[in-house]
Parts: structure tokens; C-alpha cells; sequence
């Protein structure tokens, strides 16, 4: 899985990083998000799936 | 079937309105009469909710949304023809615009952010209960609790001085009665913008280490502006987590079980927010979008101009989504309701809202293990006239 994610369209509410905190961050100056990992762990691979769904913006996509 | 316009009369204090509720799982919209006479539709349907909230298609700027509520409609006549958008009101902009005031202030909300203000708030909510005990019983546990914490939360990571209260809490309660008139609503615009731009005027004076300050002082925002966002902050901030603790209280004590389950299992907590989020879904009036051009919505096309309500609380109860969702479940997968919202404007606050609440229930029925209703449930004062749902007030012993 390769997860990639687009700043420009992210409106930084945070609902990665509540879901998956190892994988998602948030930026301090503008909240968007910020990737610790682009290619998560297989345990981390529903988390991610979750988090994708659960974005509002639709930053976020995946390449499996 | 007679025509459909908007209610938030309730048979049941839970439940959205019957007639409402009883359209979900039918079709994910229906056609809706407007306030002003403008025929638009009424979505009770979750993908439809998501897919509309989501899309760029649809604005949510004033000019173009028609009011569902008979008072707004007036107070939308009165404002005709002025300069609708408030600057620095991006709740009711679009991108880009929307964009530029969103990106200056997520920073400041983000997951560790909210993070760090978590001993903050376990401090104020303690504190909280220590003068609730203090005052006896019985209490009125909105007065007491559910309003003083997001109040005291907000007032200080924004900067506004909590001793002025007052004003502003009577200013955001005129502004969110559904029955306001439109000089009332104006009055309390007023007011309010009057008070938040003398404050901004003493943060750039003398900049605190707080949220405004920090904006006056990053430069890129007029004092007009200023005032907008803190205006949208301050009544966001405050009205509605404190409605959440106050109707999630009372929802709690209606469902002992469920009560038992929050206030002695940690690992319920945080889902059981989600849950009471879903179940409760207090944004009941709108939000409302507007059409720029004909668009397509699960085989209804949503004509240019048209305005497009949503219920929320009956979004959050599609049992495509959500099955059994009419009953309040802690340990149902709750994630992905709408009570946020979605799409751009989807809560800026959220993060804050979900650390107060996370700690706020737990606290509360810890501190108090015998708290009850001190009258009977059918006393308790509905908030059916407000925009944000709730209770006015919960009289509660223990």
C-alpha cells in the first residue's frame, strides 16, 4: 500500500492523525497533513483505509 | 403527499421529528418547500450528504442559500441588498476565499495541539465540579457544567475575558434562537463584532500569549477580519460542546447501561463520544448548500440555483450506514457521522470539542455516581428553538 497525500486540497481537520497517529501528522504551521510513513505496515493497513474514508477533504488516496 | 417544510418540533427528545425521520431510508432526497417559498430539497440520505457537503458545485455563501426557517427567512429579507458575507466569516464563504482565513488557523487545532491543552482542560473541568458540589444540590447541571467548561476553554485559548461572559453568551444565544427577529439578530451582530473589535484593538496594544493575539500579530488579516473569525470561533467554540454535554448527559441518565459503561470503562470512552455525537447529532437546522450549476445526486438532478437542506440527525440514523442507529449504542462503530459536518468546512474545533467531551462525561458521572434527573424528564426544557440543539437547562441531584 502506498499512500499519498495531497496538501493543497487538505483543510487540516486532523481526522488521519486521530485515526492512525503513526502513520498521519499535521503540520504546525498550516494543520495539513504531513506523512510519517508512505508505505504503512500490513497492521496499519485498515487504520489507513479508514482514515482515507474518514477524510472530508479528500486529501488523501491510496495505491495498492 | 402535502408539502414538506422544515420542523424541529420533536415527539420525542432523542429522535428528530417523526415526519422528518420517517422520509431516511426512503430516498436520499426529497423535494422541500423553503422558508421564502423557494422549492429545494430536503437530503435525510448519508452517501448523498457526504457526496453534496464534498462537492465544490454547491456553495455555501448567503447570497445564494434560501433560509428553511420561517424567522430566518425574515431576517435574510431584512439583510437584502447589504453586504451579505461578514469579513472573515469563512464558515459562509467558498474556495479559495474560504481557504485563506481555514489555513491561518489549523495550525492551531490540530490532534497535538488539542493535545497539549488536555491537563488544561481536566483542570477547568475539576475545578467545575469542586464548585458544583460546592453549590449543592440540586443543580442545574447546564449552568453548573456543561456551559462554564467549553466557555472557559474557548475564552482562554482565544483570549477573551470570561469575566465578559455575559454579553457575549446573551449576543450568540439571540443570534441562535430560531424565533429571534431580524433586529434582534442584527442587534446581537452588532454587539457582538462591536465587542470582538474593541478586543482585537487591545490584543494588537498589548498582544497575549493567545489565539487572537497571535493573528493580530501574524499581520495578515484587516481588524475587520479579525472580526469575523473571532466571532466564528467564539460562538462555535462555546455553544456547542456545551450543548453536547448537556443533552449527552441527560441522554446517559435516560439509558443507565449505557451510563454505567462511559463512567467504568475507560477503552468505551472514546467511541462512546463518537456514539453520543451520532445519536444526538445537534446540528439540526442545516446546514444548507446551494447549487451553482445542475448537478446529479443518486438519480435526482439538483437544478442551478436550488438550495439543498440537510437533516443531520436523521443523515446520522440511515440505516444503510447506520443500522439500529435510532437506539444509543457506546459500542457501535460511530465513526464517519456527520455531526462535523464534511467537505471544507467540516469543524475546525472538532479536536478540541472531542478532548472536552472525552473528559468532561467520564468526570462528571465519576465525581457524582448517584447523579439523577431532579424532575421528571418531560420537565426538562428542550432546546427545540435554538439552532444548536440541546437542553436549556438539566436539573440534576445526586
Amino acid at each position: 500500500m502506498e499512500i499519498k497525500a495531497d496538501t493543497t486540497v487538505c483543510i487540516g481537520a486532523g481526522m488521519c492523525a486521530l485515526t492512525v497517529p503513526q502513520v498521519f501528522d499535521q503540520s504546525d504551521e498550516d494543520g495539513t497533513v504531513v506523512l510519517l510513513e508512505t508505505s504503512p505496515p500490513a497492521e496499519l493497513e485498515d487504520g489507513v483505509r479508514r482514515a482515507v474514508t474518514l477524510c472530508p477533504s479528500g486529501a488523501l488516496s491510496i495505491a495498492e | 403527499m402535502s408539502e414538506l417544510i422544515m420542523t424541529t418540533d420533536r415527539e420525542r427528545p432523542f429522535d428528530p421529528p417523526d415526519r422528518i425521520a420517517g422520509l431516511g431510508g426512503e430516498a436520499p432526497l426529497h423535494r422541500l418547500t423553503f422558508a421564502d417559498g423557494h422549492e429545494g430539497w430536503l437530503v435525510t440520505g448519508y452517501t448523498a450528504a457526504r457526496a453534496i457537503l464534498a462537492d465544490p458545485r454547491f456553495s455555501n455563501r448567503p447570497e445564494y442559500t434560501h433560509p428553511t426557517i420561517p424567522a430566518r427567512a425574515e431576517v435574510a429579507e431584512k439583510l437584502r441588498g447589504r453586504e451579505f458575507a461578514v469579513p472573515g466569516f469563512f464558515l459562509r464563504m467558498d474556495a479559495p476565499e474560504h481557504t485563506r482565513y481555514r489555513k491561518l488557523l489549523t495550525g492551531q487545532f490540530t490532534v497535538r495541539r488539542m493535545k497539549q491543552l488536555e491537563p488544561r482542560v481536566e483542570e477547568i473541568t475539576h475545578a467545575r465540579l469542586d464548585a458544583m458540589e460546592a453549590a449543592g444540590k440540586p443543580a442545574d447541571l447546564v449552568e453548573q457544567f456543561a456551559l462554564p467548561i467549553p466557555s472557559l476553554v474557548i475564552c482562554e485559548l482565544l483570549g477573551v475575558p470570561y469575566e465578559d461572559r455575559e454579553r457575549f453568551q446573551s449576543d450568540s444565544r439571540a443570534l441562535l434562537a430560531l424565533e429571534s427577529g431580524a433586529d434582534e439578530v442584527i442587534d446581537a451582530m452588532r454587539s457582538m463584532t462591536g465587542y470582538l473589535y474593541g478586543l482585537i484593538q487591545r490584543k494588537r496594544a498589548e498582544p497575549q500569549d493567545d489565539l487572537i493575539s497571535g493573528l493580530v500579530q501574524g499581520g495578515e488579516l484587516a481588524d475587520d477580519e479579525l472580526t469575523g473569525v473571532s466571532f466564528l470561533l467564539l460562538v462555535a467554540g462555546h455553544e456547542t460542546t456545551a450543548n453536547m454535554l448537556g443533552l449527552g448527559t441527560y441522554a446517559l441518565l435516560r439509558n443507565p447501561d449505557q451510563l454505567a459503561a462511559m463512567r467504568d470503562d475507560p477503552s468505551v470512552v472514546d467511541n462512546g463520544v463518537e456514539e453520543l455525537l451520532r445519536y444526538l447529532t445537534i446540528i439540526h437546522v442545516g446546514p444548507i448548500r446551494s447549487a451553482l450549476e445542475d448537478v446529479e445526486v443518486e438519480g435526482v438532478v439538483v437544478r442551478k440555483g436550488q438550495s439543498v437542506a440537510f437533516s443531520l440527525p436523521v443523515v446520522n440514523r440511515d440505516p444503510a450506514r447506520f443500522p439500529g442507529g435510532d437506539s444509543l449504542d457506546l459500542a457501535r462503530p460511530a465513526g464517519g457521522h456527520l455531526t462535523f459536518g464534511h467537505g471544507i468546512h467540516q469543524c475546525l474545533g472538532q479536536q478540541l470539542a472531542r478532548i472536552e467531551m472525552r473528559i468532561g462525561y467520564p468526570a462528571l458521572l465519576r465525581r457524582f455516581p448517584g447523579l439523577r434527573l431532579a424532575v421528571p424528564p418531560e420537565e426538562v426544557p428542550m432546546r427545540t428553538d435554538m439552532s444548536i440543539y440541546g437542553v436549556h437547562r438539566l436539573p440534576v441531584t445526586w
